[in-house]
């Protein structure tokens, strides 16, 4: 029998798991980003610190992201706008998500692509219509997989890898959000 | 044997007028007790399972005493101290029989949900003419959930109903009912230390099944045929309004999914056994109809709904119990139905032993053997 690796560490996930279970309060996280104006509807966003496990953690390193708007926005288009950040996110979290569920399930993946849709009525955000909402109307994607496994096979990574998603859970059901001036 | 009420007590209380069992009468079985009416593929009415139960209490000559609370269960020296309604009982071991399904759970915003709104729960639940004229927010897509949906939907009121994840079942499989299958191809069988994942077995859903003398299937797809409305997981409420998930696609694909695992494992178990013959060549069901749009948020002070019928599920309770052996979620703690404390055990929790200890024909096995280590227990220790 060949050994399966999809270059996820599964065991000490699934260790974490089993620690976790008696110790809820080390499970508790918060993810951190800072953000900047630069000019016009320009910024940029840092993120290297988070805290978990009981402490303050790091990312080995900063990454800085950046978000504008397109030129037909009458923008400079410096970086990606900031709703394509949540499909930066998705397409992520699921993706992680099925290559560590076929881990789990001895499932060998060659390659897994992604294209996610997020379909966005702009009416909303320039208040052109108030029946518009703001945020997209509907998120599609759409897995493209190849792997040692059967069609249902795969089909069930997908639907179990959006069954454990931070990201999807995210976007489809509401969160609290509060938002101040300091 | 201490019972709170009569025999039978939560099925003459805690269930609707039209219940009937999930499981065929044939499989009604008992020690030295089973159907044998005249439909063993029938399902029993609620008057008919507490004549079934009845009976059984009087054939097995069962000690049974009526109309006895239990208030109280400590440990002592040598054994408990039970404290009831009609005095005190000093005993060495003590069976906690009570069931899972005391106390139904809702979720924590049902305080947010407008005054106007009229909430039920199962056990609050007679039948349609109880309620008020108008919609019906149906909230849980398991055995409850998608029975009182129908229900309700026939009786004339348009029926939003708010699914989760849930276990989809055909009622009959190649012309034998499912759990037929379930209980020959050894599903039902299969012991608590063989599962894979017990906290999950034990937490499953009731399936989607109704027991009616159509013998007809109960799935998304048949309500939504018949106008039920299908939403996403209720997820909170919002200034009066019910925000329900957008993540109904994906709990359609999982329940659609494991069904056609299980069914694959029935056709399988028939090849191997040699028992194509005895039922109907493989069927597959068409997946579950994914709304071109599905709302996900409903406004509660509208009067588009009237009422809210929490479908969400039950809880033991198990508030007498003053022996540390209940979890941080309310769950007794034990292997088995041997509970972490001597001559204290379990028997009709899910997955008890097997895949089977919740329905009536299960009991039997389980019962044997917490019964063996019981009486064992109590040989050593005299």
């Amino acid at each position: 029998m060949t050994t399966i690796d999809n270059g996820v560490n599964v065991q000490a996930l699934l260790d974490a798991r089993e620690v976790l279970k008696g110790a809820p309060e080390a499970a508790q996280f918060t993810w951190r980003a800072s953000s900047k104006w630069q000019n016009g509807v320009h910024s940029t966003t840092t993120i290297q610190n988070f805290f978990g496990l009981g402490q303050e953690q790091s990312h080995k390193s900063e990454t800085v992201f950046t978000a504008d708007h397109p030129e037909v926005f009458a923008a400079e288009d410096n970086g990606i706008t900031p709703i394509e950040y949540l499909l930066v996110g998705l397409a992520g979290c699921l993706t992680a998500g099925v290559a560590s569920v076929a881990q789990n399930r001895g499932i060998q993946l060659r390659s897994v692509e992604s294209t996610v849709e997020g379909n966005h009525d702009i009416r909303g955000i320039l208040g052109a219509d108030s029946d518009v909402r703001n945020g997209f109307n509907d998120i599609k994607v759409t897995f493209t997989i190849d792997a040692d496994a059967s069609k249902e096979d795969i089909e069930a990574l997908v639907a179990q890898s959006q069954k454990r998603s931070a990201v999807f859970d995210a976007l489809t059901n509401p969160t609290n959000v509060t938002v101040e001036v300091a | 044997m201490l019972e709170r009420g009569e025999v039978a007590n939560s099925w003459r209380r805690e269930r609707w007028d039209s219940l009937r069992l999930l499981t065929p009468n044939w499989q009604s079985r008992l020690p030295g007790h089973r159907y044998e009416g005249p439909d063993p593929d029938g399902y029993m009415t609620m008057g008919e399972v507490i004549e079934f139960i009845e009976r059984f209490a009087a054939v097995s000559r069962a000690p049974v005493r009526t109309g006895t609370d239990v208030t109280s269960v400590r440990r002592t020296d040598d054994g408990y101290h039970v404290t009831t309604s009609r005095g005190e009982i000093g005993c060495r071991a003590v069976v906690i029989a009570s069931g899972a399904c005391n106390r139904p759970t809702v979720p924590q915003f049902t305080d947010a949900v407008p005054a106007s709104v009229l909430q039920l729960t199962p056990f609050d639940y007679r039948g349609p003419t109880h309620l008020p004229d108008g919609g019906v927010l149906v909230v849980g897509a398991s055995a409850t959930g998608v029975q009182l949906a129908a229900e309700l939907k026939r009786s004339g009121r348009p029926v939003i109903l708010s699914v989760g994840e849930h276990v989809r079942l055909p009622r009959l499989y190649r012309g034998r009912d499912v759990l037929w299958w379930m209980d020959a191809s050894g599903v039902w069988d299969q012991r608590h230390d063989e599962v894979d994942d017990l906290t999950r077995a034990r937490r499953l859903p009731s399936p989607q099944l109704v027991g009616t003398p159509e013998r007809g299937t109960l799935d998304l797809n048949v309500l939504a045929a018949t106008g039920v409305e299908l939403v996403g997981r209720w997820a909170a409420v919002r200034d009066g309004r019910a925000l329900f998930s957008g993540g109904l696609r994906n709990v359609f694909s999982l329940a659609d999914l494991k069904m056609r695992r299980l069914l694959d494992s029935f056709d399988e178990w028939a090849r191997a056994h040699g028992r194509e013959a005895e039922v109907d060549p493989p069927e597959r069901f068409a997946p579950t109809h994914v709304p071109e749009s599905a709302r996900w948020q409903l406004d509660l002070r509208s009067g588009e709904i009237r009422t809210i019928v929490w479908a969400t599920g039950f809880r033991p309770d198990y508030g007498w119990l003053d022996v540390p052996v209940v979890d941080a979620k309310g769950r007794l703690r034990h292997e088995g139905g041997v509970v972490d404390s001597p001559g204290l055990y379990a028997l009709g929790l899910p997955v008890l032993r097997r895949r089977k200890s919740t329905f009536i024909h299960g009991i039997e096995d389980d019962a044997r053997e917490v019964i063996d280590h019981l009486t064992r227990c109590l040989a050593v220790r005299r």
